[in-house]
Formats: structure tokens, sequence, C-alpha cells
């Protein structure tokens, strides 16, 4: 195999405006979109605006959408394009757009921080944590995540409506919220945060339609859905619409 | 505004902005097409859309047809347990006359309703449908059509919060459809320790509706998904494992099971019928 001359198209511009551009560029055995990105920065365009790190699919910095599906430009190897196929590379479209493939991800760190932290259990001082391993698994596989943002990019709800950016924490937070539920030490609930509800009443959980493209970009293979969305619509069952365990906490309450 | 640049390389000047919310909202990048994706992204919601709506009209016309649904030994799953008066006698089946004899219409409807709930507020067939028939949104990063969404937070969507109580109704029904395959090992006059083709129609039937049951999201946490210390629970621990390995088929076995009890159905019609007769095993 050798090198050839591939076909790129990748948007340019600002919130003033902008389109899609072509260029011809060169691409050698084993090299991926973000290679071929820097190639054409650095012998065609050398103002083109791209956000990148670690090149190793560790750092969530890199995100774009490449022939339309949000991906990381560093993770998606030019191979599994064919030669005669013409690669469109545009920013995240839920964003807001900065410059050319950058955008501006404030919107999701402005969630994490309505999101309340882990708290720390009564009696316990740093390094007298002891947890099992079965109790830890689960919120470890979120732990996972780079926040690269791809899920919340291709999550519909603020994707399609950006009205709903207010109320809709997205799948990356609202996996953390289940994160920090199942976590055995997290004393959130003796301290009057009840996650579960909280989810449901303050994070938008109700407007996840679990269509599960959160868990189809994931670039690190977490399941969102399945494993920390569901669940957690689940718990949030158990609070405002189950009258038999609402009951029984009750009874379990007053016999205790 | 852009930076005034000395490269020579800057973007032409603007494209016209359409002036609409979601990906064309004003902020983000310029693009007119609601998406850009070069894949044949329109075929898992299309063939969604063509399996479901298949089974729906078979189903329909079997539930409300009232009739060829018995052939001894087999009772069709659409059809059991028979809850009305007018059901018609299946020796040792499973008649249980609770409606009496007002209930006009097909028996089938009654019960027909408790699986129909399950799989309709199912956390797969969600996805689903809100994908094929809905398009909210019809494949990942495809705009939807829609103006506004509320999602699952309010009435009537919000209903689907009630999946555990359908869950706890699919359970009996089981229940029922186990008991209606041990009476497919006798043959048509009754004698136990038989067997035809039908008996291994239900039995496979029976193994993928149990499956895709017990496979459920909400089963999954009933077991021990609510748990916060599993190492507490090692009984509920294991068991949450176990519905863990089976719900990551949840998807397979819910097509798996909805074709089998489909068939399952369609093999007593035609005995029923007089179309063929059951070949018998022994």
């Amino acid at each position: 195999m050798s090198g050839y001359e591939a076909r790129f198209q990748v948007w340019r511009g600002d919130r003033e405006g902008g389109g899609l551009e072509d260029f011809t560029v060169e691409v050698n055995d084993g090299e991926v979109v973000l290679d071929v990105i820097h190639r054409l920065q650095a012998t065609q365009v050398p103002d083109l605006a791209v956000r990148w790190n670690c090149k190793a699919g560790k750092c969530g910095s890199c995100s774009a959408e490449i022939n339309g599906r949000p991906r990381l430009m560093c993770m998606t190897r030019m191979s599994v394009f064919a030669r005669d196929e013409t690669v469109t590379v545009t920013p995240l479209r839920a964003f807001p757009v900065v410059r050319d493939l950058v955008t501006d991800v404030g919107f999701n760190y402005t969630k994490a921080r309505q999101v309340p932290a882990f708290v720390p259990p009564p009696g316990l001082g740093p390094g007298e944590y002891r947890m099992f391993q079965q109790d830890v698994d689960r919120p470890q596989e979120f732990r996972k995540c780079i926040e690269c943002f791809l899920c919340q990019d291709t999550c519909h709800v603020v994707r399609d409506h950006e009205e709903n950016k207010t109320v809709f924490a997205g799948p990356r937070f609202l996996m953390r919220i289940a994160e920090l539920d199942m976590h055995p030490l997290d004393a959130a609930a003796e301290t009057g945060l009840d996650r579960k509800r909280t989810a449901q009443d303050e994070h938008g959980l109700g407007y996840c339609n679990i269509t599960k493209c959160c868990t189809e970009v994931c670039p690190e293979g977490i399941r969102i859905t399945d494993n920390a969305l569901i669940p957690l619509k689940e718990r949030a069952v158990d609070r405002k619409y189950d009258p038999l365990v609402w009951l029984g906490s009750k009874i379990r309450r007053r016999s205790s | 505004m852009r930076p005034i640049v000395s490269t020579g390389t800057e973007p032409p000047a603007a494209h016209p902005r359409p002036a609409r919310g979601g990906v064309r909202a004003p902020t983000r990048a310029a693009i007119a097409a609601g998406h850009l994706r070069t894949d044949r992204w329109w075929v898992p919601p299309a063939t969604t859309a063509a399996g479901l709506f298949a089974f729906v009209v078979y189903s329909t016309w079997r539930a409300f047809a009232d009739a060829d649904y018995y052939a001894a030994p087999y009772v069709s799953p659409f059809y059991s347990p028979c809850l009305a008066q007018r059901c018609r006698p299946m020796h040792a089946g499973p008649n249980w006359d609770l409606f009496g004899g007002w209930w006009g219409i097909s028996p089938a409807i009654i019960i027909l309703v408790f699986p129909l709930g399950f799989r309709l507020t199912c956390y797969y067939y969600r996805k689903a449908y809100y994908r094929a028939f809905w398009a909210a949104p019809p494949a990942c990063a495809v705009a939807e059509p829609h103006r506004t969404y509320t999602g699952e937070a309010r009435f009537p969507l919000v209903l689907q919060n009630l999946h555990r109580y359908f869950f706890y109704a699919a359970l009996l029904v089981a229940g029922v459809l186990t008991y209606d395959t041990v009476l497919a090992f006798r043959d048509p006059r009754y004698h136990w320790g038989h067997m035809g083709l039908g008996t291994v129609v239900f039995l496979v039937n029976i193994v993928l509706i149990w499956a895709y049951t017990l496979s459920c999201h909400s089963c999954r946490h009933i077991v021990g998904g609510r748990l916060k210390h599993f190492s507490q629970h090692p009984v509920r621990y294991r068991m949450w494992q176990f519905i863990g390995r089976l719900n990551a088929r949840h998807m397979q076995l819910a097509w798996a099971s909805l074709a089998s009890v489909a068939l399952a159905d369609l093999y007593v019609y035609l005995l029923a019928s007089g179309v063929f007769d059951d070949p018998r095993f022994f």
C-alpha cells in the first residue's frame, strides 16, 4: 500500500458564517483524520483552527463530525474510508462555533458545576476509604469518560432543541449523577440530597428517550444508556412513580 | 469578527444562514443540511418500522379473529390464558372464566393488553419506535423534524415509567405460557408423554419469552440494580450479573421472542384451520 491523494471537505468559518471548502491532501498508510487535518494546516491552510492534544484518544480534545458522525479525529483511521470517497469534517454541531473546527463547549462545564459533588462519608478521613470491588465496578465504568462531549453533541435533546439546554444536563452529566448515586461511600442521602429525585426534577432525566446515540458514539465504549441512564431512570421511578416502593419505605421507616 | 490574517487562506464570504433552530441555530456552524451522514443510516429505522408494522398487522388480525386458536393439545399464545365464557373449552387448558358471558368480542383482547403494554414500555422498543415511527431522532446526528421536544418528562410519555408493573404482569403471562408448553407434551387425545413439531415450536417460544422477560431493564433493577452495596447481598449480586448478561442481548431477544410468539400462533392457526396435521415424533 502507498500514499494517495484524498479529497476532503472541511468546514471553515465562524459565528458570522462559513461553509465547506474542498481540499486535496496527501494521505499515508496508518494515518488518522487528525494527521490529515494537520497536514492540511501545515501545507495549505495555516490558519485552520483545530483543537487537539494527546493524539491517543485519551484527552477528548479533537472531537468533530466526520462524514456527519460525531467522532474523535485522532481515533478515526483513514483506512475506514474508500480512497475515492470525499471525507467531510465539520465542527460539533450541537455547540456554538468559535472558528473552523473549534466549538465553545462551555455548556458542558456549566452543567458539570450544577451536579453536586461527592459527599464524603462522615467519620472517615482521606486514606481511610475502604470499598469492595463489586461495589465500585459500576461507577468505575463511568470513570473511563474522557469528556470528549461526543455524547452531548449527538444527543438530539439539545442538538435539535437549543431551548432544552437550560433544563437538560445531557448524557455525560446524568451519567455523573448515576456514578455518584451508585458510589458505595457517597453520603449525599445523609445530608438530605436525593440524587435520584434531583436527576428527574433538576437535571432533566425525563427528557432522555433512551435512543442510545450517546452509547453509539462513545469512544470509550461506555454503555451509557444501559448502565447509567436506564438504571438512573429506574431509581427515579422508585422515588417518584412507584407506589409500592414508596409504601415499603414508609413501613420500613416506621418499624425501624 | 474573523481576525485579519496574512496567509491569504481565509474562508470566502459568509454563506447566507438559514434562520431556524437546532443544528441550524444562529450560533452553530452554518451548515444548511440537517445531516452530513454518507452511510445508509435510514436502513435500521426503516427495517424496524417494517418489522413492527408487520407484527402489528398480523397480531391485530389474529387478536380480533376469535377463531382457530386451539388445536389440541396446542393453544395460541395470543389467547392464553382465555378469560371469557366464550372461550373454546380446552381440556385441562388455560380456561379461566373470569369475565363471564358479557364479554362479547375476542377474548384475546383481554390478555394481550399486558404483553402489549410490556413491549410498548420496554426500554428497547421505546428506542426502536421513537426512531422508526416518531423520528426523534431518526438516526444519530440526523436532525429530527419536530419543532419542540419534551421527551418522557410529561403526559402521556411519563407513563412509560409504569414499565415495571407491566413486567410483573408479563411474568404471570409467561408462567401461563409455560403451563401451555407443558400441556404440549400430550397428544391430540390428551395422553401424556408425547411430542410433535408443535411441542418444539412451543418450547423455543417459551425459552425466548422467558429470556426476553428476564432480560428486561426493570427486572435488572429489581433483582439488584437498585442496591448501593452489592457486597452485602451476594445472592442478589449474582442474580444481577446473570440478568445483566441477558440484558446485553435485550434487543436480539426482543425481536426473537416477537417472531417466535407470532410463529407459535401461526402454527396453531394452520393446524386449527386444517392446512396440515401436526407431525408427531412419538
